[in-house]
């Protein structure tokens, strides 16, 4: 085991090279609805219990199926109206399950990207080559379905390898969620030297973090989604920001929640320097216009700190 | 190199179209035909009380209920403040809903046949429907429970609450909302016709058994009283918001897509605290003023829904 993951270096968020993200836009905002599978009767991770009671278990299950079933649409209806085009976290076996969502997905020109096969497969345990085979299977099964092949990674239920990332870079990938350590997109460290980004995902925004973990009431989450902006947007005018509101329908989108959501939406829509995009789009537009400047500072800081 | 996982975590024997069981349909909410309530209604409302007893010296086999006992034994500060729902919360509900004419349903625990028959009694007269509830709450329906085990004890807690209620007792609530592989065909086998212990869902739909169908009516847990107040810790007043905001909610969505269904989970050992109790009547105020909900009883709800909406067209 290592003491840290080695795919970046510290580079302090003063005095970076300027992001200009389009139109003078101060943030580039991205909605990431997890569109994900759990399985009723998984087989048992040695490394991690799949749910807290024995088979079937019920509360887990049908609360995650609410969100397939009640959730989605519920969500795409508000996302629709604030002309949001969500990038999907896929659990990959959804487009065999439930192919209406991927339509529904697809008609409004929705991003997808990989979160794995199923949110109760964990990564831990696999060798090089078991996650090498579930992530281009993800890949392979979104690209057949979607006919686009995703360039994105969130590790399912975000469980990882020391190469989750490398691997995922070597299999075309352009970016990954996983990381939380920066407002501004990484140039990450790969091990084969591949152009690839680390895009601002946001755990502490995550409505399952938000509402499952930190328990906090439904309108304070859509003031924290409010004050997250406001700092990005004052601090985008010196220089690109991003904010990324990753959801669970079967969070957000219960009745008693989603108004809350609703209204931050409509709160950060209104503002005019926003860019309101995807994960690829900020990805390939990082990769296209920032990131050579990026690594270049990086070098130049790593060479005075004597790296 | 450590040892890989076995071959079976790369194998996905249940990747194909629809759920990765039999139980159920797949089939989402906004795709399914407009339900219509009586008087053209556009939220059904049910509130449903759970009327439990928590042992003293519980067993926590299979599993242990939110709620047990946690402290060593004798664990008298929880099992009294469990108890003081039943000898006086209850009593405030009741009291509650008779003001603002609503009647909930109750699950109950048929152990309070025996130990509080005058309870049970005082529950008759004020009317309501009676769901099972299993005997206690250290008799959870999971995984690890033996099925001869499980039948008796769901026919032991059916018999002795329809006994004494003389109600019919078609629906039925598993402690924790747990269930074991089971539980289904053991439940339809005793003449239930409904359970509510699913999540999944806003409107009811059909659950298969190999004893027949049941049909399962969702009651949320998202929203119950115990879950807001005790586990998320949010204030009183915020669980009435909360409550509050979900059928305005509904309220809007049923504008176009017909018929919605907002169910409300309490416990007389938790709202029927004093400072808690004025809460639950804001809530029920709010409902009750409100000319578009339709406040009924959960076989109301399944009626109505089956009349308007056919199983076979519930499921696209």
């Amino acid at each position: 085991m290592k003491e840290d993951p080695g795919y970046y270096g510290y580079w302090p968020y003063r005095d970076r090279p300027r992001i200009r993200w389009p139109n003078g836009a101060r943030v580039a905002f991205w909605v990431a609805p997890n569109i994900e599978f759990y399985e009723l009767d998984p087989p048992q991770n040695p490394h991690r219990a799949p749910w807290p009671h024995p088979f079937p278990a019920v509360p887990g299950y049908s609360i995650r199926d609410y969100g397939n079933r009640v959730g989605h649409m519920r969500q795409m209806k508000v996302l629709d109206k604030y002309n949001v085009r969500g990038s999907v976290s896929l659990s990959a076996a959804l487009c065999q399950h439930h192919p209406e969502i991927i339509d529904l997905c697809k008609e409004r020109d929705w991003e997808f990207f990989t979160h794995g096969i199923y949110n109760t497969r964990y990564t831990y345990g696999m060798s090089e080559e078991q996650e090498r085979a579930m992530i281009l299977d993800s890949i392979e099964t979104i690209e057949a379905a979607v006919g686009r092949r995703p360039v994105g990674y969130l590790a399912p239920a975000l469980s990882h390898s020391e190469v989750t990332i490398d691997l995922f870079a070597e299999l075309g990938g352009l970016y990954t969620c996983d990381l939380f350590h920066d407002d501004q997109p990484t140039p990450l460290r790969v091990r084969g030297g591949q152009r690839f980004v680390s895009i601002p995902y946001s755990l502490e925004l995550n409505d399952t973090i938000a509402y499952v973990v930190n328990k906090i009431e439904p309108r304070r989450y859509g003031q924290m989604i409010k004050d997250a902006f406001d700092r990005l947007y004052a601090e985008g005018a010196q220089s690109g920001t991003v904010m990324c509101i990753p959801t669970h329908n079967y969070q957000v989108s219960c009745p008693h929640r989603l108004r809350a959501f609703e209204e931050a939406l409509e709160y950060v829509t209104g503002h005019s320097d926003v860019w309101v995009t995807t994960g690829r789009e900020i990805a390939e537009y990082y990769l296209a216009n920032c990131y050579d400047e990026a690594c270049a500072d990086i070098s130049r800081r790593g060479e005075a700190q004597g790296e | 190199m450590t040892m890989p996982l076995e071959t079976t975590h790369l194998e996905y024997p249940k990747r194909r179209y629809g759920m990765d069981h039999d139980r159920y349909e797949w089939s989402m909410l906004a795709n399914r035909p407009p339900v219509a309530w009586p008087s053209g209604a556009s939220v059904a409302v049910w509130f449903n009380v759970s009327l439990q007893h928590f042992p003293l010296n519980p067993s926590g086999k299979p599993v242990k209920l939110p709620g047990s006992m946690s402290m060593p034994y004798p664990d008298l500060r929880h099992y009294t403040l469990r108890d003081y729902g039943n000898r006086v919360g209850v009593y405030r509900f009741l009291d509650a809903f008779a003001r603002h004419g609503i009647t909930p349903s109750f699950a109950i625990n048929a152990c309070l046949v025996e130990r509080y028959p005058a309870l049970i009694d005082a529950i008759v007269a004020f009317g309501g429907e009676i769901l099972g509830h299993s005997w206690s709450m250290d008799t959870p329906h999971a995984g690890g429970l033996e099925r001869a085990q499980e039948s008796e004890l769901v026919a032991r807690a059916l018999a002795t609450l329809r006994g004494r209620t003389g109600a019919p007792v078609r629906g039925w609530l598993s402690p924790g909302k747990l269930q074991s592989a089971n539980t289904p065909e053991i439940l339809r086998e005793n003449e239930i016709e409904y359970f509510c212990d699913w999540v999944n869902d806003e409107l009811p739909y059909r659950f298969h058994t190999a004893s027949g169908d049941l049909w399962s009516l969702p009651l949320s847990t998202e929203l119950e009283d115990r879950f807001v107040v005790l586990e998320n810790q949010h204030s009183e007043a915020s669980w009435a918001q909360q409550v509050i905001d979900a059928f305005q909610f509904l309220l809007d969505e049923a504008q176009g897509q017909g018929g919605r269904l907002l169910t409300v989970s309490l416990h007389p050992w938790v709202m029927g605290q004093p400072h808690r109790i004025k809460h639950l009547e804001t809530v029920l105020a709010h409902v009750a003023a409100e000319p578009r909900a339709w406040c009924a009883s959960p076989s109301a709800i399944l009626a109505a829904f089956s009349a308007t909406a056919a199983p076979a067209k519930a499921e696209e």
